[in-house]
């Protein structure tokens, strides 16, 4: 199988992404948004033309919002970024953002969070992905319960951990980019995403684990590597095609879908595709490459 | 054989029944929704405020000043106060519902308000925070001094508010107001009924001012100034202030929502317009169309005849899960319909693994029904194992989310639980079925699946 002779090329490859991602993230940053952090975020379009965004912004200005974002938005609209607003804050914007009522405009959405909301919720996402990774682990060491040789079954586990963390860290490195050059804000959703990718990803993983061993069990190859081997051919063509029916409407939801959940679909349209990825050329090839080194060791 | 294909039948009339109940109770879909009977009526998707439009206010209960053990009661009773309140706006199905603080919440007791179709977030907040005051004042005392006031047309006029004072009855004391019409006149008129105490300050009031008029006052204005003539001991009051049916209808909705039990504050509030709601609808729709297709073309494409059997039982699939969200009912978000389409995805994910398990099977040599019935026995093990991390991260997501997330959970769940179903049984019974194909090459082609010949 070209999968275990080439496997270092390949698990380079993942190495490679990793750092990638992880370079993004430390460089670029993630653009924490309202959800988390609380503030208001309007959303204006003018019947007609929209006035001069640096006119706006000075009246803006004279408010005493604190630091209010003006960026124009489709043809004719404008989204004011803001720290939350109370109601007579809130009519005073439209007024001012309408040049008192000499422009006609309809508010399109209006959001406002209080910080202790946000503060919630974030410590409310973190207990959720804490919860997930460690519901997930237990599963994965539940799955791979039963010994087999010559890899412990809590290497199998490991390497399906390590799979998901390569899984996660590539959508997140790729969030970090498209939240520098397109805006895109760390919200409720982002967080969605990566606990979806958690549960998506892991489980091609464990499928093709389960093949390996039934193989070992069933004695397919003479050595390891061509056991694994065995395995990845009969099972990769599941692999790529269970994962392409969900990338196929994953990318309908980006490309067709509500503006809201696009940045998502992109997100798990990258988490499936490396999370297939690592469960093909990265979880068996590493186990092969563990093997490897352990028969050296002897 | 006869009775698989029969049942095969069976599954089929089922499934184009349900796929005609989706769409006749959809308004948007039939035309002629008015005239269906209640079943059909009652059962149109929930929309999420995201797609519908609307307001989402969130308010955080201070109940700092009650004790431990009350705060359940003193929060229920709030939330009834509340929704007695909204339910007077007129909004279709609003939602008013309370958020315990627990540890995760970091302690605050909160209050979700979600409220359909209504984008003037300032007036809603505005009816919400209103508890109308109702005031009894009596005449004051003669000998005190009153203003004239000039107005600027140069009308002198006695300020009306220096007339009266005044007294300790209030809406406080009311135990509940009825919506009455006048014998003779057919007004509308809103009656009082005090509490013991309430009573007993009525009564006093009635006593001391004999002949005089008693104001009763509403949020700070005047609404009807009747003359006492006699002493009421009944508790009960009457007043006709000009009303026009739904004005008296309002006041009696207000007054008997009553005050506050705990003191609120405004801590979040979200607005969609009707608009932006439609437009994420409509593209929610594009999407998971244009992506069912997708998956449609692919399967017939690699998989041929069996790929053309899970189609199918996809379209059942998704009339179940459609049927479901009307029937429990689920209501649709953004992130909900997100959710929905991609377990259109997995569901294929079933199929894929048996179909392979079939293929490996053709190529050991077994006949096609022989390798059917392997194939999906074996392929079991792996559809439980490659859902059940999907399960769990739903179930999470639904425990710990924000309606938001809960939607998305929801959908993804329960379509992974249905799809698991309906992949197995449905498919089983349709592949058995047509396996009457025979054992030709064409047969065998068509079972096969990818480049292969």
């Amino acid at each position: 199988m070209f999968i275990i002779k080439y496997k270092k090329i390949f698990i380079g490859i993942s190495i490679l992404l990793v750092i990638l991602s992880i370079v993004s993230l430390s460089v670029f940053g993630l653009n924490v948004g309202i959800d988390f952090k609380g503030g208001a975020l309007t959303e204006v379009v003018y019947k007609d033309a929209r006035p001069i965004q640096v006119d706006l912004s000075v009246s803006l200005e004279a408010l005493n919002f604190g630091s209010v974002l003006l960026q124009p938005t489709g043809d004719t609209g404008y989204i004011v970024k803001s720290r939350d607003l109370n109601e007579t804050e809130h009519s005073l914007l439209l007024k001012t953002l309408s040049e008192d009522g000499k422009v006609s405009l309809e508010e399109k959405s209006f959001n406002s969070i209080g910080p202790s909301v946000g503060r919630e919720l974030t410590k409310k996402a973190i207990v959720a992905i804490i919860l997930v990774s460690f519901a997930i682990i237990l599963f994965i060491t539940y799955a791979f319960r039963k010994v087999s040789k010559p890899v412990s079954s809590w290497k199998y586990g490991f390497m399906a951990v390590i799979s998901l963390l390569h899984d996660v860290i590539i959508p997140v490195g790729l969030f970090s980019m498209l939240s520098h050059y397109y805006g895109a804000e760390l919200d409720t959703l982002f967080v969605v995403a990566v606990l979806t990718i958690l549960g998506l990803s892991v489980s091609d993983t464990i499928v093709i684990f389960d093949r390996i061993r039934e193989n070992l069990k069933n004695r397919v190859g003479t050595s390891f590597n061509e056991i694994v081997g065995k395995s990845l051919e009969q099972s990769y063509v599941r692999s790529v095609c269970t994962s392409l029916t969900v990338i196929l409407v994953l990318l309908s939801l980006v490309f067709f879908g509500p503006t809201s959940t696009k940045y998502f679909a992109l997100m798990l349209t990258a988490g499936m595709f490396f999370g297939t990825y690592s469960s093909i050329f990265l979880a068996s090839p590493l186990l092969v490459l563990m093997e490897e080194l352990q028969a050296k060791k002897k | 054989m006869w009775k698989k294909r029969i049942l095969a039948l069976i599954i089929l009339i089922l499934g184009a029944g349900i796929a005609c109940f989706v769409f006749k109770s959809e308004p948007k879909l039939n035309s002629n929704f008015e005239n269906q009977n209640s079943f059909f009526k009652h059962s149109p998707f929930r929309l999420g405020l995201d797609l519908s439009g609307g307001s989402h206010l969130i308010y955080k209960a201070d109940v700092s000043a009650i004790g431990a053990g009350e705060v359940s009661n003193s929060m229920n009773a709030l939330r009834d106060v509340i929704e007695r309140r909204v339910n007077l706006f007129g909004v279709s199905e609003p939602v008013v519902q309370i958020q315990e603080g627990g540890f995760v919440s970091g302690g605050e007791e909160k209050l979700i308000v979600d409220l359909p179709g209504v984008t003037d977030v300032e007036k809603a907040t505005a009816m919400i925070g209103q508890t109308p005051l109702l005031e009894f004042k009596t005449e004051a005392p003669k000998d005190q001094p009153q203003q004239l006031v000039v107005d600027e047309n140069g009308v002198a006029k006695v300020d009306v508010s220096q007339q009266f004072v005044g007294t300790e009855l209030t809406g406080r004391y009311l135990k509940k107001a009825i919506l009455e019409f006048d014998q003779n006149t057919r007004e509308p008129k809103v009656g009082l009924q005090f509490d013991d105490k309430g009573t007993e300050l009525f009564a006093q009031i009635t006593k001391n001012n004999v002949g005089k008029i008693v104001a009763i006052y509403l949020d700070g204005a005047p609404i009807s100034t009747p003359v006492v003539r006699e002493e009421i001991t009944g508790g009960i009051a009457q007043i006709s202030g000009n009303f026009t049916p739904t004005e008296a209808k309002q006041l009696v909705g207000r007054l008997n929502s009553g005050a506050l039990p705990v003191p609120i504050t405004l801590l979040s509030k979200q607005t969609i317009g009707a608009s932006l709601g439609d437009n994420a609808m409509n593209s929610g729709v594009k999407a998971a169309i244009i992506g069912f297709l997708l998956v449609a073309l692919f399967l017939i494409f690699w998989y041929r005849l069996p790929g053309l059997v899970a189609v199918l039982s996809l379209c059942i699939y998704i009339v179940i899960i459609l049927t479901l969200f009307k029937l429990l009912p689920v209501t649709l978000t953004a992130a909900g319909i997100a959710g929905f389409i991609i377990s259109i995805g997995i569901a294929v994910d079933a199929n894929v693994l048996i179909f392979e398990r079939v293929k490996e099977e053709l190529r050991s040599g077994r006949t096609i029904t022989d390798s059917v019935s392997t194939g999906f026995s074996r392929a079991w093990f792996s559809i439980r194992d490659s859902n059940t991390s999907s399960i769990i991260t739903a179930i999470i997501l639904f425990w710990f989310g924000t309606s938001l997330i809960k939607g998305f959970a929801l959908t993804l769940g329960m379509g992974v639980l249905v799809s698991m179903l309906s992949a197995i049984t449905i498919t089983k019974i349709f592949l058995s079925a047509i396996s009457f194909i025979g054992e030709s090459k064409f047969a065998r082609f068509l079972f096969s699946s990818g480049l292969s010949k």
